[in-house]
């Protein structure tokens, strides 16, 4: 479903403020995977996944979806195979227009708008029915401007919204980290119910160790831009959140020797 | 009472400039200075087809399409070339002070022969009320004057009409969207950029009309005529929301028409009381300002107090 090969992105070449974003990633997910990206901050997560949505053109690698090279897609044009939520509530959801009205944006995600009513009865009528199954009693308030709700409440929507038409790929960036934690749960709650629902491929980015150990089917682990762990199937499964603790002290310890080691080399031989 | 219903209906001329301003302003949220030379394209180009014998409704037409136009090149150096939209705004205005000289071929074309909406209301007037004058409330007043009212309130409300309905459409709704939200909208597969182009052009496109309408009220077109006129439209805008509000969009577009009319009054109110005309754009100015920072302040010192 989702081939990723050897992206490689590095941010104001040439200045001081030089990042290797992306150093070769490369993934694979079949239909139906649902993976989850853990990394530290810096590591790329957050990069791999806007490479894959196309918010910025990449120095090097491929990306198939869906069995099309999207490469070199823009962004509003990949926007037909991908669903995304963003970290910030802020982000996915259109301020000062009706809930309604950004559910009907929705609706017709990746399709030509044309100057037929935005809000036709027929689509009032099933708006108003799934959104009464995020059972958050916002069913009687779609004429309300979306930027009155909370940002649990918004997440949920954007959720809603990237979910309404089917898409080959979902990326969720740290949707909830930015959420009080009953928020967060609430919003996680239904993530995995739409998820399960509609068996949608799922590209999942998060630093909770405990949302890693107890979302998806597979798990990777960046650090400085590239793969460092990969886990899958009954390794996957296995894993607790101290699992995954432990690897990322592994990795911390792995670049202090590093550093040592640098420090080391130059005091020798300079 | 003539004064007026002269002021309501400039006034209400000036309300296409004010939904135009809103497009871009409110919508965009960028404060848009093509407007005052595409006021001036629109008056310039339908003055310059009356003179020359067009139908005015003709003429008009081709004052909208040549604000679009406008618009378009706008939006095309904001949305494609990334310029600053201010900039963008300042290079087309200037650019259109000479294409403007060229389309009229002098700096003022007087419409004193051809047929316009205003020569139009008055053979209107004389068929409806068989004189000159009518008697409205005990006020003894021109029939033409109400009469070109009445086309203006008439035009006015088909354009709100239209604005109302193309906003609610699936084009009209990602239009308001890629203003409101631009990675959003992205990401449910709207191209931005596109969108951008086609409201500024809506939005010039608008301005000019009220140009072209402005030319046959007041009888002639002048390449001076655009000056400051970004700044009337944002008083209008401000003054609309102030008042009526903005919780919708129905509430907005006809707060930015009563806007317009009002400030359309006043001004006839304060240039009656004495108000020197040398200092109008300067009064307008220093509205728009205490307009844009006198609810930041109030809200400072009120938080201070508590």
């Amino acid at each position: 479903m989702l081939t990723v090969s050897n992206l490689r992105k590095t941010f104001n070449v040439g200045t001081v403020n030089e990042v290797r974003a992306l150093r070769g990633v490369s993934l694979e997910l079949p239909e139906g995977a649902f993976l989850v990206i853990l990394g530290g901050n810096g590591s790329g997560k957050s990069t791999l996944l806007n490479a894959v949505a196309g918010s910025f053109r990449l120095d090097a690698g491929e990306i198939h979806l869906a069995g099309q090279k999207v490469t070199r897609w823009p962004e509003h044009r990949r926007a037909r195979l991908i669903g995304r939520v963003f970290q910030n509530p802020f982000t996915g959801t259109a301020p000062t227009m009706s809930i309604a009205e950004n559910l009907a944006l929705a609706a017709r995600r990746g399709q030509r708008r044309k100057l037929g009513w935005a809000l036709p009865r027929n689509l009032m009528d099933e708006l108003r029915d799934r959104v009464s199954q995020l059972k958050m009693s916002l069913e009687d308030r779609l004429d309300n401007a979306i930027g009155t709700l909370s940002g649990g409440q918004r997440q949920a929507l954007t959720l809603l919204m990237a979910t309404w038409l089917k898409p080959a790929l979902l990326l969720l960036d740290e949707h909830t980290a930015a959420l009080d934690p009953k928020s967060a749960d609430l919003v996680l709650r239904v993530t995995e119910e739409i998820i399960t629902r509609h068996r949608l491929t799922t590209l999942m980015v998060t630093h909770s160790m405990q949302q890693a150990a107890n979302l998806g089917d597979r798990i990777v682990i960046m650090h400085k831009g590239a793969v460092a762990y990969r886990f899958t199937g009954a390794d996957k499964q296995r894993l607790g959140a101290n699992d995954l603790l432990a690897r990322f002290e592994d990795l911390r310890r792995r670049e202090m020797l590093d550093e040592t080691a640098a420090a080391l080399l130059r005091e020798t031989y300079l | 009472m003539t004064l007026f219903l002269g002021a309501l209906t400039i006034g209400l001329i000036l309300s296409l400039l004010a939904l135009g301003i809103y497009i871009s302003y409110r919508v965009f949220d960028v404060a848009d200075i093509t407007v005052d030379g595409s006021i001036t394209f629109g008056a310039a180009i339908c003055a310059v087809l009356i003179v020359k014998g067009t139908h005015p409704m003709l003429a008009t037409l081709a004052a909208f399409g040549g604000g679009l136009a406008a618009g378009a090149v706008t939006g095309i150096l904001q949305a494609k070339f990334k310029l600053n939209p201010l900039l963008s705004g300042i290079l087309v205005m200037t650019s259109l002070y000479s294409v403007n000289l060229h389309v009229m071929g002098k700096s003022n074309v007087p419409l004193l022969t051809g047929r316009t909406f205003s020569t139009w209301a008055e053979q209107l007037g004389r068929a409806w009320f068989g004189k000159p004058e009518v008697n409205l409330l005990g006020w003894l007043i021109s029939a033409r004057d109400l009469v070109t009212l009445l086309l203006a309130l008439g035009m006015v409300v088909t354009v709100c009409l239209a604005l109302y309905w193309f906003f609610r459409t699936e084009l009209g709704t990602a239009m308001r969207a890629s203003g409101d939200n631009p990675q959003m909208i992205r990401a449910l597969g709207v191209n931005v950029e596109r969108y951008r182009i086609l409201g500024l052009a809506l939005s010039n496109g608008l301005v000019a009309l009220s140009g072209a309408l402005l030319a046959q009220y007041q009888g002639f077109a002048d390449a001076q005529m655009g000056i400051g006129m970004v700044v009337w439209g944002l008083a209008s805008v401000i003054i609309g929301e102030s008042l009526i509000g903005s919780r919708s969009l129905g509430l907005a577009i006809y707060g930015a028409i009563a806007g317009s009319v009002l400030f359309r009054l006043l001004v006839a109110i304060a240039l009656r009381w004495g108000l020197n005309p040398n200092d109008l754009k300067l009064v307008t100015a220093l509205f728009v300002f205490a307009a844009l920072v006198l609810p930041q302040w109030l809200q400072r010192r009120g938080k201070r107090e508590t």
